[in-house]
């Protein structure tokens, strides 16, 4: 009983120690903000990758892909069917995106994937990015009438509006060509002033009946692509998104054919939709548009059984499944040359692995800011000890034991690791919950802003708290706490209660 | 159990009322302590011994560096039951040692220690932490408060000491009680709650004596109770010490170097030269 009241009323009275202890309120602070943030950094990103790549992928070594899809997949079902629950072709190419704004042309660097619309949303989590809710429903390479995201609908917090996708379908589209229209007859009149007048007054007929065939863009669209939302436009520092090119807008992709040499081919789409995994990356590099489209236009469909070639494989394994062991039994079914499988870990082995070393160097590090102010605990607790010799006496001359007074200064060690560990778990999970209200102002008031959101493309700094990280980080606090205090403790337990008494 | 529910429950009232000084050694020490300690009915059993504590040739000697000073050379002291004895003798000639000694705080060079017919000096540490929580209580030159508790705490650490956390709650009405009528008895139960730094002299000395009473201890260790206090408080805690030793027969061996104050004893030993010479 005595070792609680004394080491409560230590606590109480001795503030020279809980200033020791504020040190591993600090470390489990920021060994839990660390934690947490780069935690949700990984779990964000790997919603992200997962958006795109499927858990495994089955890829073709060469641009030529392989010539049947149904054999292949009749073979990998074969292989590891019981684990597999969908398959999904594609054809994947790199390609040139151009699109114009205004009187400019912009160019862009792209990875073509030509996607089954039926099967893809079987493999991956394509469809719950797209800015069309009727599109996240059941996607579709149709143009919409209007009614795309203004917000965006991944976020919950409050993020700048997409004010240029309010137009953008079938609204923007007929606007956009009558204004071309309106700009081609200013362009015809000004032509027709300066040269001569036509030869013929009803020359303008035939002319009017060829158009009748003529695309017109203010009805008809060309193949619909969805394009990843960076692709076009730009983040100001405010966060909102501007569009260069948006769904209505036609492009032009540029891109190889099969055989040799390859030619490279060209054609005019239409933008449907966009595509927002919030992985930057993927975000500017991936054009989508229907297979078959691609097939042909590649030169990939054989014109006597008119099945088309495809280059990838994506599979979705059923849950609980081993990716790495189907992808071992499928590398050794298939011929290494050729194929290539991978899981989508392995598609971004290098940036998880990233992370993980950085977050486990930040936690060695951080654990060794604690286990010094372990040695701070030792110091202050000798001190203490010293001081209270006299006491340690008393308490032996009413019959305390040894045990009895190294209880009080352990369980003194446990209480100061209780209080710190406890204070930094609090303040740690409040730095998490608050941590964008903190960068704001921290931002604020360097005028140089710690999350810039123009890189990160999201919002807000992701945190997310795993209560078993949480409890080793106070754990091991804990532990440092009461095993610096032990030999103090000790000390105080061997001391001779005459010696003890006589000390002044 | 039956020492804590008749022995000093009612103790604090029944300071004048014993009148059989036999009855009560009976009481005092036939009652065994089976609360905390089991083994004690074999270990300390109740002898009707004269002698309640008989020291054989106690040696004590200190090291200063390369010097070995002699304190203690040879001293055979008994202290009868019921007997308030003094001991004097100038500074510096080893009272305080023999007192520790005695008290099992420290152990001899050569020499035994009997307590009621039993051997204590060498003990094991636990056996001799139990005398001191159970048997004896000490009373000091400074008094030896901890600082940390007030004065109702600091009379009932020994009680906390012998429980653990869930045996002390469960008893906590009744030794506050005790506490309490002891802390009355000393003439201190107006200044339950403040701390040893806010009393005077004399009054930690009274909340140093109730504290090493409230254990009921059958053996009252002094080392210059009065040493630090002017003449008049000191006169009132002798007084205290000496009414104690004759209402409740309680042994007291009192360590002094003012004859004034030892000659209020029964009996005064003079220690000189680290030998008894009476």
């Amino acid at each position: 009983m005595y070792k609680l009241l004394l080491c409560w009323r230590y606590l109480c009275t001795r503030y020279i120690a809980l200033a020791s202890i504020i040190s591993v309120t600090l470390g489990v602070a920021t060994m839990i903000v660390v934690n947490s943030v780069m935690q949700g950094f990984t779990g964000e990103m790997q919603n992200r990758i997962r958006g795109v790549v499927s858990d495994l992928v089955f890829e073709s070594r060469s641009l030529e892909g392989m010539p049947d899809f149904d054999w292949h997949a009749g073979k990998i079902r074969e292989v590891a069917g019981e684990r597999i629950e969908a398959l999904s072709p594609t054809v994947v190419v790199p390609a040139m995106l151009n699109f114009q704004y205004g009187d400019n042309w912009f160019t862009r660097q792209v990875d073509l994937v030509g996607i089954d619309q039926q099967s893809q949303s079987d493999v991956s989590d394509f469809g719950r990015y797209l800015q069309h809710p009727e599109n996240r429903r059941a996607m579709s390479f149709d143009l919409r009438e209007n009614g795309y995201d203004v917000r965006d609908h991944q976020t919950t917090e409050e993020s700048p509006e997409r004010k240029q996708l309010s137009r953008a379908g079938w609204e923007h589209r007929r606007e956009k060509a009558r204004i071309m229209e309106f700009q081609r007859q200013y362009n015809g009149v000004q032509a027709a002033r300066e040269s001569a007048p036509p030869a013929h007054p009803f020359a303008a007929h035939p002319i009017e009946k060829e158009r009748e065939n003529v695309f017109d863009p203010a009805k008809e669209q060309h193949t619909g692509v969805v394009l990843g939302i960076a692709m076009t436009g730009y983040r100001t520092s405010d966060g909102e998104d501007r569009f260069l090119a948006m769904p209505g807008d036609d492009v032009k992709l540029t891109f190889p054919t099969v055989g040799q040499p390859p030619k490279a081919v060209s054609d005019n789409f239409t933008i449907v939709d966009f595509y927002e995994c919030k992985m930057s990356e993927y975000d500017s590099k991936f054009v989508f548009m229907p297979i078959r489209k691609l097939q042909e236009l590649r030169g990939m469909i054989d014109p006597t059984s008119g099945v088309g070639r495809i280059n990838a494989i994506q599979i979705k394994l059923k849950p609980g499944a081993d990716g790495i062991a189907v992808r071992e039994d499928l590398q050794n079914a298939f011929s290494a040359e050729l194929y290539a499988v991978s899981t989508w870990r392995d598609k971004q082995g290098a940036l998880l692995a990233a992370v993980d070393l950085e977050t486990r160097i930040l936690n060695l590090l951080l654990f060794l800011i604690i286990a010094v102010a372990g040695f701070g605990i030792l110091a202050i607790f000798y001190m203490i000890v010293v001081e209270k010799t006299r006491d340690i006496g008393i308490l032996k001359s009413l019959g305390a034991s040894s045990r009895g007074v190294m209880g009080i200064f352990l369980s003194y060690g446990l209480l100061l690791g209780l209080v710190g560990s406890g204070a930094g778990m609090v303040i740690g999970l409040l730095i998490v919950h608050y941590i964008n209200q903190i960068a704001d102002f921290i931002g604020w008031m360097t005028g140089q802003p710690v999350f810039d959101p123009s890189i990160y493309y999201f919002y807000k700094i992701p945190a997310v708290v795993l209560p078993w990280t949480v409890f080793w980080i106070v754990v091991g606090a804990l532990a440092i706490a009461v095993s610096a205090s032990i030999l103090p403790a000790r000390r105080a337990a061997r001391l001779h209660p005459v010696e003890a008494l006589r000390y002044e | 159990m039956n020492r804590d529910d008749k022995g000093l429950g009612a103790g604090g009232s029944e300071l004048g009322v014993r009148d059989s000084r036999a009855e009560g050694r009976r009481r005092v020490v036939g009652q065994v302590d089976n609360l905390s300690y089991g083994t004690t009915n074999t270990a300390f059993p109740h002898h009707p011994h004269p002698d309640q504590l008989r020291t054989i040739g106690l040696h004590k000697s200190y090291r200063k560096g390369q010097v070995v000073v002699p304190v203690l050379r040879g001293v055979d002291v008994e202290v009868r039951q019921g007997e308030f004895m003094a001991i004097v003798g100038q500074s510096g000639c080893g009272k305080s040692t023999l007192l520790h000694l005695l008290g099992t705080l420290d152990a001899p060079d050569q020499g035994e220690i009997y307590y009621d017919g039993e051997r204590i000096d060498n003990l094991p540490a636990v056996r001799r932490d139990f005398l001191r929580n159970n048997r004896f209580g000490m009373i000091f030159q400074f008094y030896h408060l901890l600082p940390e508790l007030n004065t109702l705490e600091n009379v009932l650490a020994p009680m906390m000491i012998r429980h653990g956390v869930l045996s002390y709650l469960g008893k906590r009405g009744k030794y506050h009680q005790r506490a309490k009528e002891l802390l009355d008895l000393v003439g201190l139960g107006h200044r339950l709650k403040h701390r040893p730094r806010e009393l005077s002299g004399g009054e930690m000395q009274r909340a140093a004596i109730a504290r090493a009473l409230i254990a009921e201890p059958q053996l009252l260790l002094a080392d210059e109770p009065t040493g630090n206090l002017d003449t008049a408080t000191g006169v009132e805690i002798i007084r205290i010490l000496r009414d104690l030793n004759r209402q409740r027969n309680l042994t007291i061996v009192m360590v002094t170097h003012d004859r004034s104050i030892a000659e209020q004893a029964d009996r005064i030993v003079r220690l000189a030269e680290g030998r008894i010479a009476e």
